[in-house]
């Protein structure tokens, strides 16, 4: 099989998609929400009141960011809210924006609760938020995987863990870095064990996409944020791990975590414009696919 | 999951409105290129022209389907003349040289043409992924965006397995044939097809087109090596078609994916693993919380 993958004059099969950076953002900040909020609820229950509340602020600059990058990339953004018509499965983007919606209210609630001392109902929403965080940070995954772009396909059963990993990394981070480390424990321990699902996920979601499909992960705008983002990662898990109680250490391997949590968004939606472009990424694994069931039937 | 999505159990919501699936047969023997269907498309659907392009890729200057784009007559030039293909990074002028199947021996060589179009698939990922319902199915059976609903959020264009719908510059929405949604109902046939000299391009039922699509292989595929039909299976990763085609070689050779499976098909495995990636997230969560500071 030619390698190039023969294609009407070397144009694309499938289309790139046409999501501008603010996606690569909101996939960011959605995870830090979701990570945040997460974290704030269990910080409530141990009844550590600083993590708590910064978790919460943190979580709700995320939530506006996150709106503001979903609506501004939208073709028609003064139609938003068509996108609440209806209920469908099929459309992660669809189930992606009712859980959107359903945890800011969430998170704004429990900032009302908090803003105006009702700690029954903060309790409540915190709950409500906590409960959603997760899918915020998963969800994600299935909406770049229910696509034909080759990498995110591919890649459907690690992207939601990738995610998962990058939004505790990042939550943890963000609390780390604003909070003395004395009463940011809980958020170190989600860090780094955010630090390790994201690097164990990615090195997953490498084997699985096989030597040819990870080829955009190793080359051009996608290759380079691949490998800033293993490494910072790498090297802020391992800083923060080794500091012990030292605060500035610790603060300096968050926001190397930080930081590559945010390379690691643009390494994957980047790879996912590249794999789309050069058609060999679709043509030669459909062809392999259609060769070997017409073997298999002669 | 793929039988709720089929075009006769989404057709059933029309009730006695419904109609037989309609489609395209497109058969590519008959093609002269001469591209009537692009500018009837144009005309009829009052699309904006692509502008004054010269790609050098043989007579085909409008290069791709796109949002305001719903023809395409793609040309292949298959010379086996004893010149060497030229680099392809020396630039983009590159004249393509004995691609696919090797001309016949009383030939010099061929030329391929087919009119390529919105296949508007039984089991459509584009419609399948509109977040708003922009996309639906008609009573013909086909895939229809509703321009008064699109909200222009891009999803379906990542999602279509054949790379046809696409963004409207400067507008936001997306745009692809609605097999003349417009005509049908008034019992008449998309100006591409009536258009169509040669009946290349041939509309009807598509049970009667594939029985029809099955004759003409039949007849051709002897003087023809390579000769295929293509997206005429209902077996097939979308089901099947309700544009499909008589290709002279490899679907790729024309620009069209050789195995296309509607993304979709594996979406309640991807809902599965991003539940068991939220579980682990809550495990984290919950032991990080129970051990001490």
């Amino acid at each position: 099989m030619n390698e190039h993958g023969a294609s009407y004059y070397g144009r694309p099969i499938v289309r790139a998609p046409i999501w501008k950076a603010e996606i690569a953002w909101y996939l960011f900040f959605g995870g830090l929400a979701g990570g945040s909020a997460s974290i704030s609820f269990i910080a409530r229950l141990r009844g550590n009141d600083p993590l708590r509340t910064r978790l919460l602020l943190i979580a709700a600059c995320a939530v506006c960011l996150s709106t503001y990058c979903l609506i501004k990339d939208l073709g028609k953004p003064e139609r938003f809210l068509n996108m609440l018509r209806l209920f469908k499965p099929t459309s992660p983007m669809n189930m992606g924006t009712w859980i959107f919606s359903a945890f800011s209210g969430s998170v704004f609630t429990v900032l009302a609760a908090e803003f105006f001392h009702i700690p029954a109902l903060g309790a409540i929403a915190s709950a409500s938020a906590a409960f959603l965080g997760p899918a915020l940070c998963t969800y994600t995954g299935v909406l770049l995987a229910d696509t034909a772009t080759p990498v995110w396909h591919d890649a459907y059963p690690d992207l939601p863990f990738v995610f998962a990993g990058g939004a505790l990394a990042s939550s943890g981070a963000a609390a780390l870095l604003t909070l003395r480390l004395d009463q940011a424990g809980l958020a170190r321990r989600c860090m780094l064990a955010g630090v390790a699902l994201e690097v164990l996920g990615n090195a997953r979601m490498m084997g699985r996409l096989g030597d040819f499909l990870a080829q955009p992960y190793r080359h051009g705008k996608a290759g380079n944020f691949a490998a800033a983002s293993e490494r910072l990662t790498l090297a802020g898990g391992a800083l923060a791990l080794v500091a012990g109680k030292n605060q500035w250490a610790n603060r300096a391997g968050a926001l190397l975590v930080f930081g590559g949590a945010i390379y690691r968004r643009f390494a994957i939606f980047e790879a996912g414009k590249q794999s789309a472009l050069d058609p060999k990424y679709t043509v030669v694994p459909q062809r392999e696919r259609a060769d070997r069931r017409a073997g298999a039937s002669a | 999951m793929q039988e709720a999505t089929s075009a006769a159990a989404e057709m059933a919501t029309y009730g006695l409105e419904a109609d037989e699936r309609y489609g395209f047969f497109t058969d590519t023997t008959l093609c002269i290129g001469c591209k009537a269907c692009e500018v009837a498309c144009k005309e009829w659907n009052e699309l904006p022209q692509d502008g004054y392009n010269f790609t050098a890729e043989s007579y085909d200057n409008t290069s791709q389907l796109s949002g305001t784009t719903w023809r395409h007559v793609a040309f292949i030039e298959q010379f086996a003349l004893p010149v060497e293909r030229p680099d392809p990074a020396e630039g983009p002028v590159t004249v393509r040289i004995g691609d696919g199947v090797p001309p016949q021996s009383d030939q010099s060589g061929r030329w391929l043409m087919s009119s390529d179009v919105c296949k508007h698939c039984a089991h459509a990922a584009c419609l399948d992924v509109c977040p708003t319902g922009a996309l639906f199915r008609t009573e013909f059976g086909s895939v229809v965006v509703q321009q008064d609903i699109c909200n222009g959020c891009g999803y379906c264009v990542p999602a279509c397995p054949f790379g046809v719908i696409e963004q409207i510059p400067k507008d936001g929405r997306v745009g692809k044939c609605t097999l003349c949604y417009d005509r049908l109902k008034d019992g008449e046939s998309p100006a591409c097809a009536k258009a169509c000299p040669t009946e290349s391009i041939q509309f009807g039922k598509v049970d009667e087109l594939r029985e029809r699509a099955q004759k003409r292989l039949a007849a051709v595929q002897n003087e023809f090596q390579g000769a295929q039909l293509y997206g005429a299976d209902e077996g097939d990763g979308i089901g099947g078609a309700g544009a499909f085609f008589l290709l002279l070689d490899k679907p790729e050779v024309y620009g069209l994916p050789p195995d296309p499976v509607v993304t979709t098909r594996d979406v309640l495995k991807m809902w599965k693993f991003a539940a068991w990636a939220a579980a682990t997230t809550v495990g984290v969560l919950v032991l990080s919380g129970m051990l001490p500071d």
